[in-house]
């Protein structure tokens, strides 16, 4: 059964978003991703500075298996990306909430994450496609 | 709910995530494929491989059936027990129907097919059998287990009875003998050391926890697929199919040729494409920066308008980069480039295998 956090926002195609006490967004894929994809060996994050938009590819993580495109839940300038992930890719399969987060947003608008699921919307879609 | 091994309930037990292969539930990993894949190159590891297709061929005719049904020819092993023999079984047109391993055991011969091409094999040597006094047995009562690695024939020898450890003493690389009604062969689809062994199917689970409990570590056919990649070997369906001709598949090697007058399915096409000189070839593809070479990717050579695609790709856990091997045309020289999801990449193009007995290659 894949862990999946209450207090997080979703994407059908299987991004976390957490809204950080300052108001920025943490973007990461969720567990469900994770097992998935299995051993994950390359992670491409935006640049910090560059601007990402909802609908389009922010990055990209590939395990051995496959090559998934990753997508933001709100539009903004990139603050921050997880380095550690470029010497330690497989901190997305052992921690994909927490180590293994991908970067970080300065959202235009926090309301754009209203769009996204919630953990129940996105339990059930994960249980449907099982 | 697709075919059983005599092992499912036991991969269940360990954790193994099973997915569908060819109609068989099968592990494809028990955690992390990555781990499974260092294991065996550093250690032991152990697969179930039950789901591949033994059969025997008895009778007079054994031999001259073999030698008109294989481009490979069994008379190089046949003065030899127990020797192993890799080859292609071609159509008339020179396409590979299935690649396969057999043995000489000792006035007959046992072979090893692909589980995925499990019908039409056996229909096609049927359908040849019928020239030929032969009798044609699937043994789907036995198991098969594969313990690869550098320790891997001393931890198999530590849980089997003395008899059976002796044997392996005495085995020597592609080659397999029965004890009893196991037959254990020193060979493998990973490049290191190691046996696959044959068992009656109720042998099957306690063996396997045998080997566990001597810190032989299950595996899953993900870290199969890696291991037989970086080792250059070919996986039927990928680098070579019913229109893909030995010649363009790094299979070569395996045609017997001599002597000129044995007549074997697909010999004349293959000739004839060899004395043409063959339009396409296997090569290994290594890409050392980010980015993973995926199956079905194309390739692009300087100097023809004919393209190459990728047969097989992966990240390499060995390296630590992406490999592949690649059907290009013949004329390709050190490097070029593949269509990576639209990104044309430039890539160095070298022989088709990569690590061997734990050692890096390239």
């Amino acid at each position: 059964m894949s862990d999946i956090r209450k207090e997080l926002k979703y994407l059908s195609s299987h991004e976390w978003a957490r809204v950080e006490e300052d108001g920025t967004v943490t973007i990461g894929i969720t567990d469900h991703a994770q097992e998935a994809l299995g051993d994950v060996v390359f992670v491409e994050t935006p640049e910090v500075g560059s601007r990402v938009s909802i609908g389009e590819e922010a990055g990209v993580v590939e395990s051995v298996k496959a090559a998934s495109d990753i997508y933001s839940l709100v539009s903004g300038e990139v603050i921050a990306v997880n380095e550690a992930l470029a010497d330690a890719p497989e901190t997305v399969n052992s921690s994909p909430y927490d180590d293994g987060w991908f970067f970080r947003i300065q959202p235009d608008d926090l309301s754009e994450l209203e769009e996204a699921l919630d953990a129940v919307d996105y339990r059930e879609l994960i249980e449907s496609e099982e | 709910m697709g075919f059983k091994t005599a092992l499912f309930a036991t991969h269940q037990s360990m954790g193994g995530k099973l997915v569908d292969f060819g109609g068989w539930d099968m592990p494809l990993h028990y955690g992390s494929q990555i781990e499974e894949h260092n294991h065996v190159r550093n250690a032991a590891g152990m697969f179930d491989v039950s789901h591949m297709t033994v059969v025997d061929v008895t009778g007079e005719d054994a031999k001259a059936y073999l030698q008109y049904l294989l481009a490979n020819d069994v008379a190089k092993i046949e003065s030899i027990p127990g020797k192993a023999l890799y080859s292609g079984m071609l159509n008339p047109d020179g396409g590979v129907i299935d690649d396969l391993i057999v043995y000489n055991m000792g006035g007959w011969f046992r072979t090893v097919v692909n589980c995925g091409t499990r019908e039409k094999d056996l229909a096609w040597m049927a359908k040849i059998a019928a020239d030929f006094k032969v009798h044609i047995k699937e043994r789907d009562d036995l198991a098969m287990v594969a313990i690869q690695g550098p320790n891997a024939i001393e931890l198999t020898k530590s849980v089997v009875a003395q008899t059976r450890s002796a044997l392996i003493d005495g085995l020597k690389i592609f080659q397999g003998l029965p004890d009893g009604e196991w037959f254990i062969a020193r060979t493998g689809y990973t490049g290191e050391d190691g046996l696959e062994i044959m068992l009656p199917s109720e042998d099957a689970a306690d063996f396997w926890a045998a080997l566990a409990g001597a810190s032989v570590v299950p595996c899953g056919l993900a870290a199969r697929d890696t291991l037989r990649l970086e080792a250059g070997m070919n996986l039927y369906g990928h680098e070579m199919d019913d229109s893909v001709s030995p010649l363009s598949a790094n299979m070569g090697w395996t045609i017997a040729w001599q002597p000129s007058d044995r007549n074997f399915i697909g010999r004349a096409a293959i000739e004839a494409e060899k004395n043409a000189g063959p339009a396409f070839k296997l090569v290994g593809l290594v890409l050392r920066e980010r980015g993973v070479m995926r199956a079905e990717q194309i390739v692009t050579v300087d100097g023809t308008e004919k393209k190459g695609v990728i047969t097989s790709g992966t990240f390499s856990p060995t390296l630590g980069y992406s490999i592949a091997l690649a059907r290009v045309p013949a004329t390709i020289g050190n490097q070029c480039h593949v269509d990576m999801r639209g990104k044309q990449v430039l890539v160095d193009v070298v022989a088709p295998n990569f690590v061997r007995n734990g050692k890096p290659l390239v």
